[in-house]
């Protein structure tokens, strides 16, 4: 089965860290990448540089970040093809931002 | 229930979970299985019953669905089940298919049905469905819901199961304890609904202990499914005692129990289960020692007050210190149990107010006794305790 594993963060708590602990963060990203099964992914930039476009009346509507208040908010994903949910469970868990306070969000993959 | 019916009810969490690890497809299983046993309702009276009830209906199951399969080139590709491994049984041997041949693999469908990422309450649906071989209406009825709405959690539930992949398998060792918690969990809380509402759930009741015999049965080396066990017999033990009244509907303490109506066999079943366990106590067996200690012709309060403290170290639950200090109050007296009571300060719940009011009452300091008992009130729902709560204020 595949799986995308959509990863929430907190960004205030990346925010706070070191760049030499950011840039042990950003090893461990790499890592999980090359784990087998992991057939994909990808990190996103911070939501401040997010551009959201809907529909006005018809016509379409570009307008800065995201609206929503929510505290997570999405960060990147790893695409893993995996046995069943338990094992892509396990690779889930490894993911750095759940230390961090965040979320991951295994999501099968229609196919 | 006829002798086709008690069949029927047994086998239906073994035949079932053999079928479902045959073909890897908890729906197309249900209902294959389904078909079997109605094949069986119409030729088991008049041709009788086969040497192995239990294979052959697992048998004729697989073969309904390698059939349906032939038929639905689709849903074989889905499934990934291979011409090779679908031999379907020759109708002339059906019959003399072993039992030895069928794996016992209820586990493995336990512990699906329990998966911690289906909602809770699905959860339990789906053990009642698929291990207990409980109707969906049954399901709905116990648990006071529209007949559609839980053929809807369990549709829901058998979709996530296929799609999101949720194995069909015992946990690893590392994660079975926490597995093992979950199927626990769902077993009991089967019971509770079963004994908090003895009207509509007293066949529940008879179901978790009847599933709790099974998971019991399959785990030997593991000792809290024999905990829980134990602690629904001694519970269930009491249930013809725990109310009276006209309508049966007043609630009876413990104390004031008459324990003629107590039933003697399970008791004895469930302290045979607890002197089997030796080494680590678990939160049931714990539970367990506890119920079979207010069982007992003399009430031990201390090792009772002893016993919680051991499980409120191990669960860190304030609910349970506040049990104990039930105990507390009879082995050291009602000022002592105040004080404990007092610091867990569980304002938002039902029995810390009902707690410091016994407590009060018992102390002689009624106005206190009666606010407490007031508070409590406000906050029960269940008929039964109400009155008795409306009875307590009434007589402060």
């Amino acid at each position: 089965m595949q799986y995308a594993l959509l990863i929430y963060t907190k960004p205030e708590t990346t925010e706070a860290l070191s760049p030499a602990e950011q840039e042990a963060l950003s090893a461990e990203y790499y890592a999980l990448r090359d784990e087998p099964g992991v057939f994909g992914g990808a990190a996103l930039r911070p939501v401040t540089t997010a551009t959201t476009i809907r529909l006005a009346d018809g016509k379409p509507l570009v307008t800065d970040g995201p609206f929503a208040e929510t505290k997570e908010v999405f960060g990147g994903y790893y695409l893993l093809e995996a046995e069943n949910l338990d094992q892509a469970t396990e690779l889930a868990a490894r993911i750095p931002a759940l230390r961090l306070g965040g979320s991951v969000e295994i999501r099968p993959i229609v196919g | 229930m006829t002798t086709l019916e008690q069949v029927f009810r047994d086998d239906w969490g073994k035949v079932l979970a053999a079928v479902v690890g045959y073909l890897g497809d908890f729906e197309l299983a249900e209902e294959s299985v389904a078909e079997a046993f109605a094949v069986a309702a119409r030729r088991w009276p008049a041709a009788g019953m086969p040497a192995s009830p239990t294979a052959w209906l697992v048998t004729t199951a697989r073969n309904r669905a390698i059939d349906r399969l032939r038929r639905d080139r689709v849903l074989a590709a889905k499934l990934r089940l291979l011409e090779a491994s679908t031999q379907a049984v020759a109708e002339a041997e059906v019959d003399e298919v072993d039992e030895i041949q069928i794996p016992d693999e209820r586990l493995e469908l336990v512990f699906t049905c329990c998966h911690p990422a289906l909602a809770v309450e699905a959860q339990v649906a789906l053990t009642l469905r698929a291990v207990a071989g409980l109707s969906t209406e049954d399901i709905a009825q116990a648990f006071l819901v529209p007949a559609q709405t839980m053929k809807r959690r369990l549709t829901r539930a058998k979709t996530k199961i296929r799609e999101a992949g949720i194995p069909f398998s015992v946990p690893a060792a590392d994660l079975l304890p926490e597995r093992l918690a979950a199927v626990l969990a769902v077993i009991y809380l089967i019971f509770n609904q079963g004994y908090s509402a003895p009207a509509q759930g007293g066949q529940l009741a008879a179901e978790a202990i009847r599933l709790g015999r099974v998971l019991a049965a399959l785990l030997p080396a593991h000792s809290e499914p024999r905990g829980l066990l134990a602690l629904m017999l001694l519970h269930d033990a009491r249930r013809r005692a725990r109310l009276a009244g006209p309508d049966g509907q007043d609630l009876v303490l413990l104390a004031d129990q008459d324990r003629s109506l107590w039933d003697r066999r399970q008791i004895a079943e469930a302290r045979g289960l607890l002197d089997q366990i030796s080494g680590d106590r678990g939160p049931y067996m714990l539970q367990a020692a506890i119920a079979s200690l207010q069982a007992a012709d003399w009430t031990d309060w201390r090792q009772i007050a002893a016993l919680y403290e051991e499980l409120a170290a191990r669960t860190g639950s304030p609910v349970v210190q506040l049990n104990g200090a039930v105990a507390v109050a009879e082995a050291d007296g009602p000022a002592a149990a105040l004080a404990v009571v007092d610091a867990l300060g569980l304002d938002g719940y039902q029995y810390w107010h009902s707690t410091r009011a016994e407590l009060l009452r018992r102390l002689g300091r009624s106005a206190e006794a009666r606010a407490a008992y007031q508070a409590a009130l406000a906050l029960a729902v269940s008929e039964p305790e109400r009155r008795f709560l409306r009875h307590r204020i009434e007589d402060c």
